[in-house]
């Protein structure tokens, strides 16, 4: 292994292990912002319970995901100095911009939320969970402005005496058409995400509660989180649906290689047929004609790529040829470039990404009849499909960002092949890596990240599976100011709502 | 003004804003092991009240961290990557430490358990040692400055960086920090804590006076500009009033001196440097703010971004700390509410 391979595997695992945090806070923050309201403006405290319930769960994945997240900001200049060097005058603005519009406010409000309970007016504190809820948000529509201008490089130009990227248009940078389609498609995955983990644990309570002979507290406090979590999934499955067309659609224009390696689509052809399923040796680009597709849907593909049944797509044999002879046959070294991704990881991870996104429907489905109408739901099954489907949409998630990000290969900044676009503005990703970073200093680095947030796996996912099967307090009683009980002259003599 | 000068103070000012409200979160975490006493619960509470004095902050202040990394990259790309990839051992150091600190703050009290406690409290100390004292270190190399070559990337290794200058602006911030952590907890405290605090302070002060007054002076003389011996006396003075204040307990006037110190030091810092963002040995390879920055249309950009959020955030965080003025005494601390891993609830009937 090179330090480019060691720098690559590095970037993957933090970003993958970032991102299984990312969409729970992303999408339960404002779910946890939606129950509290409901309390705020029902007064029943079921509402209340839940609140303090999934709001611990928030609290402990949020940990972890500002934990992995430090790194991610330092990485770019560690380990991948001269794509920094590169991209840095237009990449550096959306990090900035993240940072002063999301960062500060996520963190400083999640304090307030945490530690103000009896120390805010009810409405303040209710306003301080949903500044959390739409910083989260905003933090995801920054960075993936970022990462959409390394797929699809817009409002900048390449200077040749500097040999880098300079902005021209933060206008055009912050509604690239990539972001437009990959942020509600991030986000609908967040919140479906989110739905799932609230349905998921809330049906396996109400499971167990119902065959405990506890059928009213199942209906009384978990029913309607199974049912918040159903809406919220049927909202967000449809959006990531839509969204991911919409992205597709731009992908066979943008990033054609991304999307022939997907299918493994050797060849040029039309009437192209979507592969369900494949084999063969699906490695590198040269052994995409040994592929075997076994189970296809006729002209599916040629539909989903232009709303034409009929349509031609390029094959990655003719993509490689264009790209050998527009970006060059051979790279610094005199090694010939693979303009095509490894169709192994295209092909399966986007398979893998569409169907684990199917566990969240199974689940909707289900929880959705078994409600129906006031009811709740004794049978075992539900509840073992409930725990079965929180892990899926975060499979789901890790699998479409594999996708996205090892399709963009071997290319960090990808070139943008639209007419009139950014001339110049690409970088291979061979070329982006540190120079004076040695192998064995990024080895290092790792070894200890990865050790490091293996540990930390493991005890996120114990403290989440101990909160989890604890439930939602029996009774919780009303901690604001504004409850007649609580005289907030004494507050101060009063122990804390909230201490470490 | 010139717009790269104006995002060489920005950034300046960000870093002021992240050794001034971290160093006190630093020192509190550093003397959780030395400011606690007697049995296992006593211990316990009195590390409560020190956590909890930082508890709904600490997160806000550590983000002028990221701030400044991800303004630095908008602004300086080329001293950004030069400087991280340079630093890359210290940095993944200082990475680690802030890892497990971040996940130690918050879930210490989720499990009802001694030892899961003092593992946490553990991570809490490591976690606010190792930047505190390589914090120093890198800036101490900034001031002093390092091997680049004519492609601005530094080539002096990871030894080169532990030089004895740089050694000593550790030693530097560790103490300022520890004494700036002391004295918050001074004023932010009540009962024993409060007490051990103030008396810790009144000799913490002292040494820092005599350590970072050598360094300042050191500093100046060998690799500062005239003007800057404004800041080494602002710094020096603050040091004096500090240690003089902490003798008399006198908690705000102490805190504001440390503070002021802090300010001071980035002064001292950043004016030694400008108008380089990193000095080399061969001052033809430094990076200056010139050659190091953006275009200054991302810089025009940035600047309005800046200038509207930063007033924003200054006036939020600081809502926040008026929040949560009042001192934090032991018997505010409420009782354990953490769970354990061992035991499981059980329904009334069992799950058939």
């Amino acid at each position: 292994m090179d330090t480019l391979d060691v720098a690559r595997w590095q970037f993957g695992i933090t970003t993958v292990y970032h991102f299984i945090f990312v969409p729970l806070t992303i999408g339960l923050a404002p779910l946890v912002a939606i129950m509290q309201t409901a309390w705020v403006r029902t007064g029943n405290e079921r509402w209340l319970r839940l609140t303090k319930f999934f709001g611990k769960l928030l609290l402990i994945n949020f940990a972890i995901g500002v934990a992995t997240g430090i790194v991610q900001e330092f990485q770019f200049g560690m380990a991948w100095s001269e794509y920094s060097r590169f991209v840095g005058d237009v990449f550096g603005a959306p990090l900035a911009m993240e940072a002063l519009a999301a960062f500060f406010v996520e963190s400083t409000f999640l304090g307030l939320w945490i530690f103000g309970w009896d120390k805010l007016p009810k409405k303040i504190h209710l306003a301080c969970i949903w500044a959390v809820a739409i910083a989260t948000n905003l933090s995801a529509y920054f960075i993936l402005a970022a990462n959409s201008w390394m797929q699809h490089p817009v409002g900048a130009t390449f200077n040749e005496e500097r040999g880098r990227a300079e902005m021209t248009d933060i206008g055009a940078i912050l509604t690239n058409n990539t972001l437009l389609a990959a942020f509600p498609h991030t986000i609908s995955a967040a919140f479906l995400t989110a739905g799932t983990f609230v349905a998921g644990i809330a049906a396996w309570w109400m499971v167990r509660l119902v065959r405990a002979g506890q059928a009213d507290k199942a209906r009384d406090v978990y029913r309607p989180a199974v049912v918040l979590g159903v809406i919220v999934m049927v909202i967000s499955g449809v959006g990531v649906a839509l969204s991911g067309d919409q992205q597709a659609k731009l992908m066979f224009e943008q990033q054609p290689t991304k999307m022939a390696a997907a299918e493994a689509l050797c060849q040029t052809t039309s009437s192209v047929p979507f592969s369900i399923l494949a084999i063969g040796p699906l490695g590198t680009g040269a052994d995409c004609d040994k592929v075997t597709h076994l189970l296809e849907i006729p002209g599916a593909l040629s539909f989903l790529a232009t709303g034409d049944f009929s349509a031609t797509l390029q094959g990655t044999d003719q993509l490689q040829q264009e790209y050998e002879e527009k970006f060059g046959y051979t790279d610094a070294n005199g090694e010939p470039i693979s303009y095509i991704p490894n169709l192994a990881v295209t092909y399966w991870g986007f398979r893998l990404m569409i169907g684990f996104a199917l566990g969240s429907a199974a689940l909707a489905l289900v929880a959705f009849w078994v409600t129906r109408k006031g009811r709740v739901s004794g049978n075992v099954w539900v509840g073992r499909l409930g725990i079965a489907a929180i892990a899926t949409p975060f499979l789901a998630s890790s699998f479409g960002w594999i996708f996205t990000e090892m399709g963009r290969q071997p290319w960090v900044v990808a070139p943008n092949p639209n007419p009139g676009g950014v001339d110049g503005v690409w970088l291979l990703t061979a070329r982006g890596v540190s120079t004076v970073t040695s192998t064995g200093t990024v080895l290092t680095s790792l070894i200890a990240f990865t050790l490091l947030y293996g540990v930390l796996a493991v005890f996120w996912y114990r403290l989440m599976h101990r909160y989890a099967i604890q439930g939602v307090a029996d009774s919780e009683h009303d901690p604001s100011p504004d409850n007649p009980e609580n005289d907030p002259d004494t507050a101060h003599e009063r122990p804390l709502s909230f201490a470490y | 003004m010139e717009l790269t000068t104006v995002w060489f103070l920005l950034i300046a000012v960000l870093w002021t804003g992240y050794l001034v409200l971290e160093g006190f979160d630093f020192g509190v975490g550093m003397l959780l092991g030395l400011l606690s006493r007697g049995d296992r619960a006593t211990k316990d509470r009195d590390r409560r009240v020190m956590i909890n004095t930082i508890g709904p902050v600490w997160d806000g202040n550590e983000v002028w961290l990221l701030t400044a990394g991800g303004a630095t990259f908008a602004a300086f790309p080329e001293w950004y990557a030069t400087m991280f990839s340079g630093f890359y051992l210290p940095l993944l150091l200082i990475l680690l430490a802030l890892i497990v600190r971040v996940v130690a703050f918050e879930w210490r009290g989720k499990i009802d358990d001694p030892r899961w406690r003092s593992l946490a409290d553990r991570c809490l100390m490591v976690g606010s040692w190792v930047p505190a004292v390589l914090w120093g270190v890198a800036f101490g190399n900034l001031v002093r400055g390092v091997e680049l070559d004519a492609d601005h990337q530094y080539v002096g290794g990871f030894w080169a960086l532990l030089n004895p200058f740089a050694l000593l602006g550790g030693a530097t911030t560790a103490l300022i920090f520890l004494t700036h952590g002391a004295v918050f907890l001074a004023l932010k405290s009540d009962g024993d804590v409060r007490v051990r605090a103030g008396a810790f302070a009144a000799r913490a002060s002292v040494v820092t006076l005599v350590v970072a007054g050598a360094w300042a002076v050191w500093a100046q003389l060998a690799y500062s500009v005239p003007w800057t011996w404004a800041a080494v006396v602002v710094a020096a003075g603050a040091l004096v009033v500090l240690v003089v204040a902490a003798q008399r307990r006198k908690e705000g006037l102490a805190f504001t001196a440390s503070a002021v110190a802090i300010v001071a030091a980035v002064v001292l810092i950043f004016g030694s440097m400008y108008p380089d963002v990193m000095p080399a040995f061969d001052p033809a390879n430094s990076l200056t703010v010139t050659n190091a920055s953006s275009t200054d249309y991302t810089l025009t950009v940035m600047t309005w971004v800046a200038a509207f959020l930063t007033p924003l955030v200054l006036l939020y965080q600081g809502w926040t700390y008026w929040v949560f003025r009042k001192r934090i005494s032991a018997d505010r601390i409420p009782d354990h509410t953490g769970l354990t891993f061992e035991k499981l609830p059980a329904l009334s009937t069992p799950d058939k």
